[in-house]
């Protein structure tokens, strides 16, 4: 897949199509997501992130490597499990931890909590916690755009889970009949929450494989590498502004963490964890920059400007009030409130 | 003034908005180049096109989705569901996703969309396809709910549901698809939440939606003419927002209450608005507040059953004049 570093030179071989500027893109993404999640999965264990949250751990170079492809204008569809995919496309981190802490600063100033993570001006609209609601709404996203002839792509993040649903497979057909230009993105993490994806499937690639039912292509694609999820990303960008429809995409990947804060994940085989650890998409592309020519000291100020960044988000975070109690009736409806009557 | 079909109502409303805007646009199962089950659509295809007006697979959640999401983003979009007793294949949309995105998002997301929908009983189509389930959707926070029952109300509400920046649910009762109406020439648009005095009257309120709201005038007629008792009829027209202005107006002036509801008894819109007449407008009654509605059942197919399942004219007039008579 990569030219020969060795050979080539490795300055020389970065600048491929994907280029150092996009692969240090990607990188810093990968481990702004990192930290972050590490950063909420430490603050519910003291009690500063409330409710429930659902964590991408070990899932970051999907996120990475779609928003490398993406233009501005181009617009995400996430799920519940979208802190990834909201930090991906340049939202403050403070914003999305103060939406985990519920704060008045957070990019809902509350009201919408860690699974409806939404920043319009950011192309985000919206994290979407009914499996599989969000496909046909981005299905009408991009229907827009074709009837506009607007040019933006839409792309649609979910997990395994979603593809033994109703509505994956209505928002499929419809995106194909009508040549949307619609990405989805399936992140096969192995588990539909707690039960193995393939226990309750009927094929092996549950995304993947029913693409031809819908008259699509079959692509499944290594979601720890970022540069090969940014080339299949690429070229389902390309596909779909050139008028030629939609894509599926699954991105094989793992969680490191349980589904959800609930979930410790004892469900899984043991040596499981380590076995995908190995091949972590942080290690993985850490090295891949080394290989590269890229310095050390290079990769450690990737590093610890990511980690400066979340220490100074999380502490703008404890300091932030809860959301005014006005908030509550508001935005109900367009005129700003919540009567239903006159 | 020109007579018109309640169906063809839908088809002029649809056409003069779609004329007005360019980002209106339709579609639905059956809707473009079929005219929709009901024909209530025809000639919208051959006139607004092919992009504009669209045939839809039967997927009642990717049509709620795609509707949801091009209006996020800037269309206005008109979505058909061919009978309403559908919404519950598509429910997560209504009562979950584009009712709640505004808020949810803190005013980021909005979505100005219209879902029309085929509601009500009368044509033995039995108990999946011939529900009125506008209670389904009035408890639902987000959302504005219209039922109009006239074809110049069909019109009216229906052009103020596409300007209107809130998702709006739109009954249309299938059994008013044949009745004519006098329609002035022109563009007509309404206002949502705004009740209508439909008969004037002294002795007692008689709310009603929909079909029910022809009957219920046909009761009123016999009572006064029988019985001598002068009702007010009020269509009540917008579940949500509703006119409790108008209707708490109308009570203080009679000082009696009787609904008319197609829905199954329990939680119908007019055992919401009794609940409000009771906390506002309790020492205004001169008797207690009456709701005649459909028994709480499955709706039966055949026409026998059927026929005496809805309120009728001769029950409501029996229920106003065994009540008001004491």
């Amino acid at each position: 897949m990569l030219k020969n570093p060795a050979s080539d030179g490795a300055r020389a071989g970065i600048n491929d199509d994907i280029g150092e500027e996009r692969r240090l893109t990607m990188y810093r993404l990968q481990v702004e997501i990192r930290e972050s999640e590490q950063r909420a999965f430490d603050l519910f264990l003291q009690n500063l992130v409330k409710g429930t949250s659902h964590l991408s751990l070990g899932q970051e170079a999907v996120a990475a490597g779609f928003a490398a492809a993406m233009k501005p204008g181009d617009l995400s569809f996430c799920t519940y499990r979208g802190h990834a995919h909201t930090l991906a496309r340049g939202v403050p981190i403070e914003k999305v931890l103060g939406e985990l802490m519920q704060r008045d600063n957070g990019l809902m100033r509350g009201k919408g909590g860690s699974m409806h993570l939404t920043s319009a001006e950011h192309g985000v609209l919206g994290s979407y916690a009914i499996i599989g609601a969000h496909l046909p709404i981005a299905c009408g996203a991009a229907l827009r755009a074709q009837y506009k002839g607007e040019g933006d792509v839409t792309v649609c993040f979910f997990g395994d889970g979603t593809t033994n649903i109703g509505a994956f497979h209505e928002a499929l057909n419809f995106a194909a009949v009508w040549k949307l230009p619609v990405i989805f993105v399936c992140e096969n993490n192995l588990y539909m929450e707690y039960t193995p994806i393939g226990e309750v499937t009927a094929v092996d690639h549950p995304a993947a494989d029913r693409a031809a039912a819908y008259g699509l292509e079959r692509i499944v694609v290594d979601g720890n590498d970022a540069d090969i999820v940014y080339r299949a990303a690429a070229a389902a960008y390309a596909k779909a502004r050139a008028g030629n429809g939609p894509s599926l995409i699954e991105c094989m990947t793992y969680r490191h963490s349980g589904h959800s804060r609930a979930d410790p994940a004892k469900y899984r085989p043991e040596g499981e964890l380590e076995k995908w650890k190995e091949r972590d998409p942080i290690k993985l592309y850490r090295e891949r920059l080394r290989q590269f020519g890229v310095s050390e000291e290079a990769i450690a100020a990737i590093e610890a400007d990511v980690r400066r960044r979340v220490d100074e988000a999380t502490e703008k975070c404890k300091a932030a009030p809860p959301p005014p109690l006005e908030l509550l009736t508001a935005d109900v409806y367009a005129d700003g409130g919540f009567a239903w009557r006159n | 003034m020109a007579e018109l079909t309640y169906r063809d109502a839908v088809a002029r409303g649809i056409a003069q908005e779609m004329t007005r805007d360019p980002d209106v646009i339709f579609f639905g199962e059956d809707v473009a180049k079929a005219g929709g089950v009901f024909k209530t659509t025809v000639g919208l295809y051959e006139q607004f096109g092919p992009k504009r007006v669209r045939d839809c697979p039967i997927s009642e959640q990717a049509i709620l989705g795609a509707a949801m999401g091009a209006a996020m983003t800037g269309l206005k979009p008109i979505a058909e569901i061919m009978f309403s007793d559908f919404f519950a294949v598509c429910f997560d949309y209504i009562a979950n996703e584009f009712s709640k995105s505004r808020y949810m998002s803190n005013g980021q997301l909005k979505c100005p969309l219209v879902v029309r929908t085929a509601n009500g009983a009368g044509s033995r189509f039995g108990a999946q396809h011939s529900q009125s389930v506008e209670n389904w959707a009035m408890m639902i926070p987000g959302l504005k709910v219209v039922a109009p029952s006239s074809p110049r109300d069909v019109i009216g509400l229906l052009a103020a549901a596409v300007r209107d920046p809130d998702p709006v649910i739109f009954f249309e009762h299938k059994s008013l698809y044949p009745m004519k109406g006098e329609v002035p020439e022109g563009e007509i648009v309404d206002r949502l939440g705004s009740a209508s005095i439909v008969r004037a009257g002294k002795d007692a309120t008689i709310l009603a939606l929909a079909l029910m709201v022809p009957r219920a005038l046909e009761a009123a007629d016999k009572l006064k003419a029988e019985h001598g008792i002068d009702c007010e009829v009020v269509d009540v027209r917008s579940l949500v927002p509703l006119d409790t202005q108008t209707i708490l107006g109308s009570i203080g002036r009679t000082h009696r209450l009787f609904t008319v509801e197609e829905n199954p008894r329990l939680c119908g819109w007019g055992a919401e608005i009794v609940s409000i007449v009771a906390d506002e407008a309790f020492y205004d009654l001169d008797g207690p507040p009456v709701r005649i509605t459909t028994p709480h059942i499955p709706l039966p197919a055949a026409d026998s059953l059927e026929d005496i399942a809805l309120p009728t004219v001769d029950r409501i007039l029996e229920r106003v004049r065994h009540s008001m008579e004491g």
